[in-house]
């Protein structure tokens, strides 16, 4: 918990000058006034990394996390403004730099992803609007020499009781920054006194969003910038040998060809020419090792790793031999394909390098790693690299890989100017880092009443863990993401075995995807409730209801989905109603999906129903949103996405072969919360995991079989 | 040298002839709002008004627009349809990431502006051609609708 | 690098090497040269040997282009750059001669009539000469073609002397003095120069063009060349002259959709160079063919009453108004450009989708004054039953027709694709 400490230099060397930076007045009044994002506000008032009040008034929130559509910017101010006793209207807002105070601790990095924003700084920033509002009342009990204790706030200013003086927070600021830092917590609010948790507020990147000012890393424009694009080996590993680059200087507009070990980029005075002297390029490449990989060769690898040695990544129980003894055997493999991100804002980042610093401006969730991959290329000390962290037009874990930065910088660093570099949405597809392809193998044991008495299950497949925090790895040599949705589950197995046989992905580098082992564990485990619910002749509801003792909550979120769907109602010819329920992130889900099935074989998803318990929601609306949002990006992966490999070519390359889920291919989709005390659980990627296991479950009550392969509407064994 | 009417002001720009407007608008003539998501006309992120019609500006060579008049999501403020759509976008939160909203907000105007009833097939119809990726569709939808209900 | 602008930029190389030569010595001479090379270089578009003679993604002229032909085997384009190995460098006027209008090149090695000498065979000798001598300003590229894989009895190229005797026209067509000068030209330009028989003109057992149904359409590698004789229902004879003249020239009429396929290939790199009076001349020629009924009739339905047409609850029709509709706009207007509207496209015409299907996996590349127009080819993420719904409400859609397309026949022409 960083608050007491400011262990940002930048800012401490700027703050002596922060009483005489005038920052623009923040639009009042109305609650739809454009909250801003600002960049280096300094105010002599900074008790913490997260607050900073200045002279004129201007109160700015810097966040943690990154806005990449989750709405964690609004949440996140809600979490400060709740504590700070101002209104949403009063503040303006700031992406956090690197540096150690943001560091989500449960990635071990500055990082937004895994559904851990609002579970981490739950309490944190709360805390961090509580000392500043401390703070601000001994200023204000200083001045006026009263007990603080008769001094409240309201809406940035402090009130005393008996008299009815105020004082602005900016007419505080000089004052509070000259008092010590409470070291001891201080009380925060009875959550029954939140003015702004629980009770749903717009989003503060509403306006700009919709007007088009708000900036994304793509937008940044810099005097003198140019822009450029990329072609790297599209073979993985491959290297580049030659390019003839006559015909692209040729090219009017194009200004310089730049190449770095694996990758070209085509600078000119505008993205048109730089992409087609790209196109103009002659290029010769030492495709290397990967040259052959092909689909065949990736799940083949992984089918193989189905017999054989794995890891004994958990244990519970006899489940083997509880399998042995069961009146009926249960068994199934699944298999998930590999997976692009294809957000709508193509990778881009612009840098500039110069001798003395090194400026980046991108969307990122992790800017700590990227400035330091910046600082290594180029040599300069961490200090004098500068991220300016934008916008992010969809992440979906894209932007947990820091590597376009690295090759942006390598690029940048040969030319004196900033430089843009937008990958066109063929490059970013082909060289995305792909959601690994999974394969696992359950073997369930039905006890004569139909009860499962015992679990037996193998993953094969990556361990994303294993080079993107190697240190996470378990001591054993399992990815612990793989234990989401398997090991935790909301459901009481009497015996359990699961193993795991690590097999990396050739030919490309796998990455976080959103939902990460929830959304690959889910469909494995749900599908698998559903075939051992079919298999002893229960209800796939009644089945799993029976399943989850232990879980109350469960129970809860199962029953309000089952009842808002009227489960077992009639259906038409042809449609089928499937569940799926799930505790990944700390939040329990349950989700009815009504498929229809045509004759010709082609799908459609009519409508879903989620019941949702994720604890304390902070802003409710976002939540139903996120679920939304979330499952028709689940949908598009399950019913249509494979990334396939050819030569070592990844295949898809933009929207006409990379298929996303339109607006008139989408459910209509009902989300209940359940009103909950406990502590927020993540959300951001619970609709997404839910997605294939509900669709595929409402597929096999349509037509009576199984669908075991992703992607659902692809062949099926 | 081409004259390409923009948000209501010519501009002289010196560019190729087959340079899609959507470079012109986002790299000559500095008006971001206008998003690039696919280059082929296949998820409208790059929507604009070419005289009054929604159309691709990924997939439009500049030097085809003539004098036709351009609006991008920055030209707007004047529009009485256009001021009904943000707001009815910001009733109900609509945004996520944010990235395809321009393209989704100029289709809808573009829609409403030929329609101002339309039923929800016919907003399926019309807006199918933009992605979200973050899933926001229904409530594209709903916002839609409710701007229907207000003019 | 695609091809297009390889070409381009190739052309524009080509032109400023003849530019050069014409400051050096000799400049009387040269400056013949010159002129000769530059007057290859628009016949060697009219004649169109780029397109056969580059593989996708090639090197212009290198050569590499396979032909694969139902029950006879695959054919390479040689190399037709002055490399003096691979290419044409070492041939002289007579033996390039030989080659282009015999179908003999040098060692009595007789082409296969992929090669359209047959139409050629009518092109003058003069005019051959021309386009050696563009094609020897070209950069001599080192390519190899890869050997032939022909099945007997085709592998016999002496066999080949009985089909010439049969089929080989013997030379240049005299002109027809009952005829305009524009016809002539006309002539020669679709008979000979343009070869547009080769596709258009069913052929014989022998694999030799039909003269009876001459210009009456035909089947040519998964496409349907359509019929070009005047028959008003099933050719062009309903199509107005400046119609014609705007799809030769750019690819695309105004109610008669635009060239997609192999004809987009013809367009972009040979039709869209010709003249004005060239185009016209052709214009002239092909409304006087005669009318040579076939089975493929179009139903325009105007854009009037595609505007009437409510939003279309099918699988099609859903998948249309996603994937199809940032470009063609349901009431048959192309969205940003022309060369998307669909109204009055022929392809919406046939029943079996054969040429529709074929664009829709494997899109479309057409070269324009405005930059290449790309339709995208859209990927097996788009099921066969997909495709086959969006094919079949187009046809019902644009072109008034019960389409036939099965999730097979979409299967077939992925099959059909060749690797990009």
């Amino acid at each position: 918990m960083p608050v007491g400490t400011i262990a940002i230099s930048r800012r401490r060397a700027l703050l002596g000058a922060g009483g005489l930076l005038m920052a623009a007045m923040v639009p009042q009044g109305s609650l739809r006034a454009t909250t801003r994002i600002v960049e280096d506000q300094t105010g002599p008032f900074a008790p913490n990394a997260f607050v900073r009040i200045a002279p004129d008034g201007s109160i700015t929130l810097i966040l943690p996390n990154v806005e990449m559509g989750q709405g964690i910017y609004t949440g996140e101010a809600m979490l400060i403004a709740e504590e700070l006793d101002v209104g949403l209207d009063q503040i303006q807002i700031e992406a956090a730099p690197p540096d150690d105070a943001y560091i989500t601790k449960a990635l071990g990095t500055e990082a937004t992803g895994g559904s851990t924003s609002t579970i981490a700084t739950w309490t944190s920033l709360r805390e961090a609007g509580a000392v500043a509002r401390t703070l601000l009342v001994r200023a204000a009990a200083n001045r006026w020499m009263v007990d603080p204790a008769s001094c409240q706030t309201e809406a940035g200013m402090v009130r005393h009781g008996p008299t009815g003086r105020t004082l602005t927070y900016g007419e505080l600021a000089v004052e509070a920054a000259a008092l010590p830092v409470p070291t001891s917590p201080v009380a925060l609010r009875d959550p029954s006194t939140f003015r702004l948790i629980g009770h749903a507020q717009h989003r503060l990147d509403g306006p700009a969003k919709v007007a088009g000012t708000a900036t994304f890393g793509i937008d940044i424009r810099q005097p003198d910038m140019k822009f450029g694009t990329v072609a790297a080996c599209p073979v993985m590993g491959g290297v580049l040998l030659h390019v003839d680059d006559s015909a692209a200087r040729k090219i009017p507009g194009v200004r310089e060809v730049l190449t770095i070990g694996n990758a070209v980029c085509v600078v000119g005075d505008h993205f048109w020419a730089a992409r087609k002297g790209l196109e103009a390029l002659e290029i010769t490449w030492d495709e290397g090792v990967n040259s052959t990989v092909s689909t065949e060769t990736v799940y083949r690898g992984l089918h193989e790793a189905l017999q054989g040695p794995a890891i004994v990544a958990h244990t519970k129980g006899d489940a083997k031999g509880a399998i042995a003894g069961a009146a009926t055997r249960v068994e199934a493999v699944y298999q998930q394909p590999l997976l692009a991100h294809a957000p709508m804002e193509p990778i881009n980042c612009t840098v500039h390098v110069t001798a003395e610093r090194c400026d980046i401006w991108v969307g990122t969730q992790v800017p700590m790693r990227a400035r330091d991959a910046a600082a290594e290329v180029t040599g300069l000390p961490k200090d004098k690299v500068f991220l300016h962290n934008q916008y992010i037009g969809g992440g979906f874990g894209r932007r947990l890989e820091h590597e376009y930065v690295t090759q942006a910088v390598q690029f940048a660093r040969q030319v004196a100017y900033p430089l843009k570099i937008v990958w066109s949405r063929e490059e970013d597809l082909a060289l995305d880092r792909y959601r690994p392809a999974y394969v696992d193998h359950l073997v369930g044991g039905l006890d004569a009443h139909g009860k499962l008495v015992g679990l037996s299950h193998r993953i094969v497949g990556p361990a994303v863990v294993a080079r993107w925090a190697p240190e996470a790895l378990l001591p054993n040599g399992v990815d612990d993401d793989l234990l989401a949705a398997t090991v935790e589950t909301p459901y009481a197995i009497p015996a359990m075995f699961l193993d795991y046989a690590r097999r990396e992905a050739p030919g490309v580098v796998t990455a976080w995807w959103r939902g990460v082992g929830g959304t690959r564990g889910v469909f494995v485990i749900e599908s698998f409730i559903d075939e051992l619910a079919a298999s002893a002749k229960v209800d796939p509801v009644e089945f799993r209801r029976r399943m989850t003792g232990d879980h109350p909550r469960a129970r809860a979120v199962l029953d309000l989905a089952a009842e808002k769907a009227e489960w077992g109602s009639k259906l038409p010819e042809g449609v089928g109603r499937g569940v799926a329920l799930q505790y990944v992130f700390g939040s329990y889900l349950a989700t009815v999906m009504e498929v229809e099935l045509s004759q010709m074989g082609t799908v459609r998803v009519r409508r879903a129903v989620v019941a949702v318990d994720c604890g304390r929601v902070v802003n409710p609306d976002q939540v139903v949103s996120q679920i939304e949002g979330g499952l028709i990006f689940g949908l598009s992966a399950a019913l249509f996405n494979e990334v396939t490999l050819e030569k070592g070519r990844v295949q898809e390359k933009n929207f006409n072969t990379y298929r996303v889920l339109r607006m008139n291919e989408s459910p209509a989709i009902e989300v209940h919360l359940i009103d909950s005390t406990e502590d927020p659980g993540g959300i951001g990627e619970t609709g997404t995991a839910a997605a294939a296991a509900a669709a595929a479950n409402a597929m096999a009550a349509a037509t009576g079989r199984r669908y075991r392969r992703l992607p659902l509407t692809g062949v099926q064994a | 040298m081409l004259t390409l009417q923009v948000n209501g002001a010519a501009h002289q720009v010196d560019v190729p002839d087959d340079m899609p407007l959507l470079w012109v608008l986002r790299d000559v003539l500095g008006l971001p709002g206008t998003k690039f998501g696919c280059g082929i006309g296949e998820c409208g992120a790059c929507t604009v008004h070419v005289d009054g019609k929604a159309v691709r500006a990924c997939s439009l060579p500049a030097s085809l627009v003539g004098d036709r008049p351009v609006t991008t999501i920055e030209g707007l403020a004047e529009d009485e349809v256009a001021t009904e759509v943000t707001k009815a976008w910001l009733d109900i939160d609509v945004v996520q990431c944010g990235y395809c909203q321009p393209g989704q907000i100029m289709a809808a105007i573009a829609l409403l502006k030929s329609n101002l009833h339309p039923s929800d097939d016919e907003i399926d119809q019309a807006m199918s051609g933009n992605i979200c990726r973050c899933g926001t569709y229904r409530r594209i939808r709903a916002a839609i609708r409710n701007v229907a209900g207000a003019v | 690098m695609s091809r297009p602008s390889i070409m381009r930029l190739g052309r524009r190389a080509a032109g400023m090497a003849v530019l050069a030569g014409m400051v050096l010595t000799c400049v009387a001479a040269r400056a013949q040269d010159a002129d000769l090379a530059r007057r290859g270089a628009y016949l060697e578009q009219a004649a169109d040997c780029e397109v056969c003679h580059t593989k996708p993604g090639g090197i212009p002229f290198a050569g590499g282009r396979a032909f694969d032909l139902p029950g006879i085997g695959t054919i390479y384009a040689p190399n037709i750059t002055p490399d003096r190995e691979t290419g044409i460098g070492r041939y002289t006027d007579a033996q390039f001669d030989a080659a282009v209008r015999r179908g003999v090149a040098p060692g009595w090695r007789h082409l296969y009539p992929v090669m359209p000498y047959a139409s050629y065979a009518r092109m003058t000798e003069g005019d051959v000469r021309a386009i050696r001598a563009y094609l020897m300003t070209l950069r001599p590229v080192h390519a190899p073609a890869p050997a032939n894989q022909v099945r007997f009895p085709y592998n016999i190229r002496f066999a080949m002397i009985g089909w010439n005797l049969l089929y080989r026209p013997s030379g240049p067509l005299a002109d027809d003095p009952g005829r305009s000068a524009a016809w002539n030209r006309g002539r020669y330009l679709v008979d000979a120069a343009g070869h547009c028989g080769e596709c258009h003109s069913p052929r014989n057992m022998l694999q030799a063009l039909s003269v009876t149904k001459s210009y009456a359409g035909a089947p040519i590698d998964g496409w349907l060349a359509y019929n070009i004789s005047s028959d008003v229902d099933s050719g062009i004879g309903a199509w107005s002259d400046p119609q014609l003249a705007a799809y030769l020239s750019t690819g695309h009429a105004d109610g008669r959709g635009t060239a997609v396929g192999p004809m987009a290939e013809v367009v972009s790199h040979s039709l869209r160079y010709l003249t004005p009076e060239d185009i016209a001349a052709m214009v002239t020629y092909l409304r006087s063919l005669p009318a040579r009924r076939s089975e493929e009739t179009v139903g325009v339905v105007s854009p009037e009453t595609l505007a009437q047409a409510g939003p279309n609850h099918s699988n099609g029709g859903r998948l249309f108004a996603g994937a199809c509709a940032g470009c063609h706009l349901t009431d048959g207007h192309g969205r940003q450009v022309d060369f998307a509207a669909l109204w009055g496209a022929r392809s919406l015409g046939e029943i079996d989708g054969r040429n529709l299907v074929r664009t829709m996996v494997e899109g479309v590349t057409l070269q324009s004054a405005h930059g290449a127009m790309i339709m995208p080819a859209f990927g097996p993420e788009y099921r066969n039953q997909d495709l086959a719904d969006i094919a079949n409400y187009a046809i019902g859609h644009f072109g008034n027709r019960v389409g036939h397309v099965t999730a097979e026949d979409v299967a077939a022409a992925r099959a059909g694709v060749p690797p990009s």
